[in-house]
This record gives C-alpha cells, structure tokens and sequence, in this order.
C-alpha cells in the first residue's frame, strides 16, 4: 500500500521534475516578454507572450461566465426550490456533462462554426466551449459546500422573515465561500491547461488578437504545436512552455489553499 | 387614531390610495387648473409610489431572482439535449452515406477515399483503456485504503495537496512528460525485453501508462471520500469482534463503499476513455489493428485531434468526426447512467 502510494506521489515528482529539468534551462526574460515570429515554427527565434495573453483570454471570460451560471445553478439546486426528484435529475445530468471528454465541447462548438460558416477558428468559439467544459465541475464543486450548510441556519434566515433569494445569497453564499473559491480557481485552472477543446476551436496566430472573432494563440495549443516540430531548438521552447503553464497550475493550487484556509474562518460551524 | 393603525390602513389599502391620489392628481392639473394642490398631491403620490415599492421590493427581487435561477438551470439541462441533437445531426451525413455497421465493423479508415472504418480504432481504444485501468484500479485503491485508513495524520496533510495538484496538471503536459520518459523507455528497454525489437515508443502501452497515471488523482479522491463516509461504528463493530485491522478494511469497508469505489471507477473509465491530447501526442495516430502492445494506434478521441485539420477539404469527414464525438458522448453517457443507477439502487439496499 505504501509502495502504490509512492507510485502516485512519484509519479507527480517526476512530471514536475521532467519538465522543470527540460524547460526551466530555455526560459528566459526575452522568451516570456516577446510575441512569436513569423518563422517560429522554423527556427528558434521569439517568444511565446500572445500564448499566454491569448490563453489569459481564452480562460478568465470562459472562467467568469461559467461562474456566474454555475454559482445560480448550485444555489438552486437546494432543497428549498425544487422537488427532489427534479434536482437528482438536474444533477445527474450535470455529472454526465462532468463525464463527457473536453473534446467533444470542441467538436461541438466546430460543428457550430461550421453551420455559420466560420473557418479557421476564433476566440469567442473558445470562450464558449471552455464555458461549457467548467460548468459542471464548477457547479459540482460550489453544489458539495452547500450541501454542507446547516438546516439550522438556514431556518434562522427563513424565521427572521427573508425570503428564499435573500437566504440564498445573504447566508448560504458566505457559508459556501470556501467551495466557491475553490470551485472558481479549479475551473480556471481546467481552462487554461485543457487543450482538446481549444485545439479545434480558436486555430492560431503569432499576434495578439484584437477581436474576438479573431485565431489567437494559446498556451497548450503552442506546446503541441511546437512539440510536433523536429528542431531540437523549437523542441526546447515547447518545454518551455509546458513549464510557464505548470508553475500557472501550480500557483492556482497555492492560490486556492491559501484562499480556502482564510475564508474558512467565517464559517459558522 | 394611532401612528400604528394608519399604518396598518395605508398597507391594506395602499394601491386603492395610490391610485385614488393619482386619479385626484390629473383631476387637479387638468380641471381645477391648481399647480399648488397638483403639487401636494404630486408629494403624495411619489411618497406611496416609494412606500409601496420598498414594501414589495423584496418580494419582487426574490421572484426575480428565483426566475432567473430556473431559466440559467434550465437552459443548461436544454443544453445537455442540445449537445446530444447537435451530434446526432452532425453525424446524419455520414450514416446515409454509409450504413452504420460498415462503419463499425470495416478497419480502414482512409479519408481521402472515402473509407471511414472505425472498427481498428474501437479495439485499439478498448485495448488501451483496459490496460489504463488494470493499472490504474489496483494502484489507486490501494492508495485510496491506505491514505482512508492506515496514513498517519501528518502524512494524509502532505498527500492530500499531491493529489489535487495531480488531478489538476493540465494533459498536454502529461502527454509531454510521456514523450520525454516513457517513449524513449519502452524503445530502448521495455519493447527489446517483450522481444520486440523494431518498437518506435509510440506505442498503446506507452498511452495506457500515462492514462493511468491521470486517472490515478479521480480514482483515489472519490474512494478516499467513499471510505471516509462509512461510519465509525461499523468499523468498531468489526474491530471489536476481534478482525484484525486488514479483515475490517476488506470485509466490512470495503463492501460498505462498494457503491461508491465502483462509481469511481466508472468515472475514472471515462476520463481514460475520453482523454484525447495527452494520448494523441505518444500513441502513433496509425488506425491499424494492433499486432503487439508495442505497436502504434489510434483512440476514437485521438482520431478527432489529428484528423480535424483536414475538415474542410473533406467535407464528409466533419460528419465522421462528429460521429466520433456521438460515440464518445453517449458512451460516457452509459456509464454515468449505470454508475447511477449501481449507486440508487445500493443506498436503497445500504441504509445505516
């Protein structure tokens, strides 16, 4: 048993290790501050900024939105608005949404851009099938903290006279806080390192985009592309570039502990 | 007559005077032609007007709110259905053009000539998500028993963090550390060890292994919270009939969370079966029937990532690609299904 678990915390070490050994070397302060060249793919001149802005883009209005939706969604799914039954549905489909692989958000939301007529690819189809990816996870995440709430305070809210909205925003949303923060950075944290949605979705460009209909560059999308490529130098950068996109996992992480084990302090018990 | 009972007079009738003050109001502006009376009645009337909407604004936030809650829940589920109609649709070109079991059960996939057989990528995504999970299962129960029961509590605080962190490293980057380590390893040791000899790395075995390690974090975080959930006394029950520490762990927590370890495990075949990048990056993309593990193949997920640059010169193989994509979503969807229904029909048979 020790061994197995070894095995699982081992295997983290050596991905962390792997990467950090191969990328951390080709990092460098020009890399990070420069957009990628026309001939990027050929040689090993630019940087990689528009991937990490493009990927900024892409992840903090998909984050946002699927937030908002998900934070409504989770407070309606407690007892006090519908029958059982209709939330035990509601939340069985959320779970096969949970189940369902990113890439076929993608392929959905190319099959949609077929259909207008789009080619190529664009941001807001991005934007639009990370949204779809981060709300069950989010939803399911903020949905455990509140089933945590105790009746107690709830009925206390109920018997000075607030109504259901107020209970639900005013009481079970600061009880909740610790789930929803963690719900927040997790789906964020989805987003910006999934890239089978993105892949199909918002194609790629050496530029920052200045629309959101434009192709835009992302980090996960740059790190297959460049990886494909037989460069050794090329090669090197999407190591690179697989390190930035770690460390940004990896402080979302720090980030959502830190955040959890303050807001856990306000919590009535 | 006290403030109180005025009170109570404007709250009953509160819309009767209002509307009485407003009615007074054109009554004065328009024949009695007094701007001073209009005034007072003017004050009046926006006093009540306020009263009236601070009274109800309560209630007029909480139904809005409400409504707006249910239209979000309920354009999601609408969405689930969307998805599912969107992908059936997609995938009506292709089933005309050819009969569905000449696209499951035909092995060669050549898009160029129009052949869409996806029979060798089926068993290949079987062979490779059997492997992941015989694997991954063993590992991670064992994880998941000792870290449930057996850790210390020093030792759970520094696990838990590994964990969640490995469930949250992205999959491009996992595929990544799959073709530095892994692909090298089984050309050079693992494949001439089997006896075979002409392995280029990119093989099913070296897919299996890397989506075993993703499933690891899923399997372990929903068996830890399953055993966590059995209550202590059954523990104690079983500890106190004299079972040594390993009988109560496999005779009494292990069937307790039966349920919820099999749940995990259905999820954890999901995110095996649905992983696309990481797979597509080190699996060899080659739709062939494997003829050892060391081979090249190609997932259902993984033909998607590398055929759908080609979409829009063929335009017959967006519609085989959303097929694909049908494939994937209503497998995923059976086994949410059965897991479902494996978890409601044990808390109906379990209750303690």
């Amino acid at each position: 048993m020790i061994a197995s678990v070894l095995v699982v915390m081992g295997s983290l070490i050596l991905i962390v290790a792997i990467i950090s050994i191969n990328g951390a070397p080709s990092l460098s302060i020009e890399i990070l501050s420069q957009t990628s060249e026309g001939g990027f793919y050929l040689g090993p001149g630019g940087g990689f900024l528009n991937a990490i802005i493009g990927s900024l883009l892409l992840a903090l209005p998909a984050s946002g939105l699927a937030f908002l939706i998900s934070i409504a969604i989770a407070l309606y799914l407690q007892k006090d608005f519908l029958k059982p039954r209709t939330t035990n549905f509601i939340r069985l489909c959320l779970d096969i949404l949970w189940g369902v692989p990113s890439v076929v958000y993608g392929v959905f939301c190319l099959t949609i851009m077929m259909a207008i007529g789009m080619t190529g690819g664009s941001l807001i189809f991005g934007i639009i099938a990370l949204t779809l990816l981060e709300i069950p996870i989010i939803t399911r995440s903020i949905d455990e903290s509140i089933k945590m709430v105790p009746v107690g305070l709830k009925e206390s809210a109920y018997s000075l006279g607030s109504t259901k909205f107020e209970m639900s925003l005013k009481v079970v949303r600061k009880q909740a806080m610790p789930g929803i923060i963690a719900g927040f950075l997790l789906g964020f944290g989805r987003g910006i390192g999934d890239a089978a949605s993105i892949l199909l979705t918002v194609g790629d460009s050496n530029y920052f985009p200045s629309s959101i209909l434009d192709q835009t560059a992302a980090l996960p999308t740059m790190i297959l592309n460049l990886v494909s490529m037989p460069d050794e130098a090329v090669q090197n950068k999407a190591y690179a570039v697989a390190f930035v996109l770690l460390i940004i996992v990896l402080l979302i992480s720090i980030l959502s502990r830190s955040l959890i084990k303050k807001s856990t302090k306000y919590i009535i018990k | 007559m006290s403030i109180r009972s005025i009170r109570a007079v404007l709250k009953n009738k509160l819309l009767l005077v209002s509307i009485i003050s407003l009615f007074l109001l054109f009554i004065f502006l328009f024949i009695f032609n007094n701007v001073l009376l209009f005034m007072l009645f003017l004050i009046i009337f926006i006093f009540l007007l306020t009263y009236n909407f601070i009274k109800i604004r309560r209630k007029l936030y909480d139904a809005l709110g409400t409504r707006l809650m249910l239209f979000i829940t309920a354009s999601v589920i609408f969405l689930f259905f969307l998805l599912l109609i969107v992908l059936i649709n997609g995938s009506i070109d292709i089933l005309r053009d050819q009969s569905l079991s000449e696209l499951i059960l035909s092995s060669t996939w050549k898009p160029f000539s129009g052949e869409f057989g996806l029979f060798a990528v089926i068993i290949d995504t079987l062979i490779v998500t059997a492997i992941s999970m015989l694997i991954a299962i063993p590992i991670s129960l064992l994880s998941a028993i000792y870290i449930a029961e057996y850790a210390p509590k020093k030792f759970k605080n520094i696990i838990r963090p590994f964990i969640d962190v490995l469930a949250g490293v992205p999959s491009v980057v996992f595929g990544l550390c799959a073709l530095l380590v892994f692909v090298p390893l089984i050309r050079d040791e693992i494949a001439p060890f089997f006896g075979i000899t002409i392995s280029s790395g990119f093989s099913l075995f070296t897919a299996s292994l890397i989506l075993a390690i993703m499933v690891f974090p899923i399997i372990i975080s929903l068996c830890v919270e399953s055993f966590n959930s059995v209550p202590i006394e059954l523990k104690e029950a079983s500890l106190s009939l004299g079972a040594t520490k390993w009988e109560t762990v496999k005779k009494v927590i292990f069937r307790a969370s039966g349920p919820g370890v099999l749940a995990a495990i259905f999820l954890g075949f999901g995110r095996a079966f649905g992983e696309t990048i990481a797979v597509s990056m080190v699996i060899g993309n080659q739709e062939l029937i494997p003829k050892s593990l060391f081979g090249p193949g190609q997932t259902l997920a993984s033909l998607i990532a590398s055929n759908y640059t080609e979409v829009s010169s063929i335009p017959i193989l967006a519609s085989a690609l959303i097929f694909v994509a049908l494939i994937l979503f209503v497998v995923v969807l059976i086994f949410n299904l059965l897991g479902y229904l494996v978890l409601r029909s044990a808390s109906k048979r379990w209750k303690y």
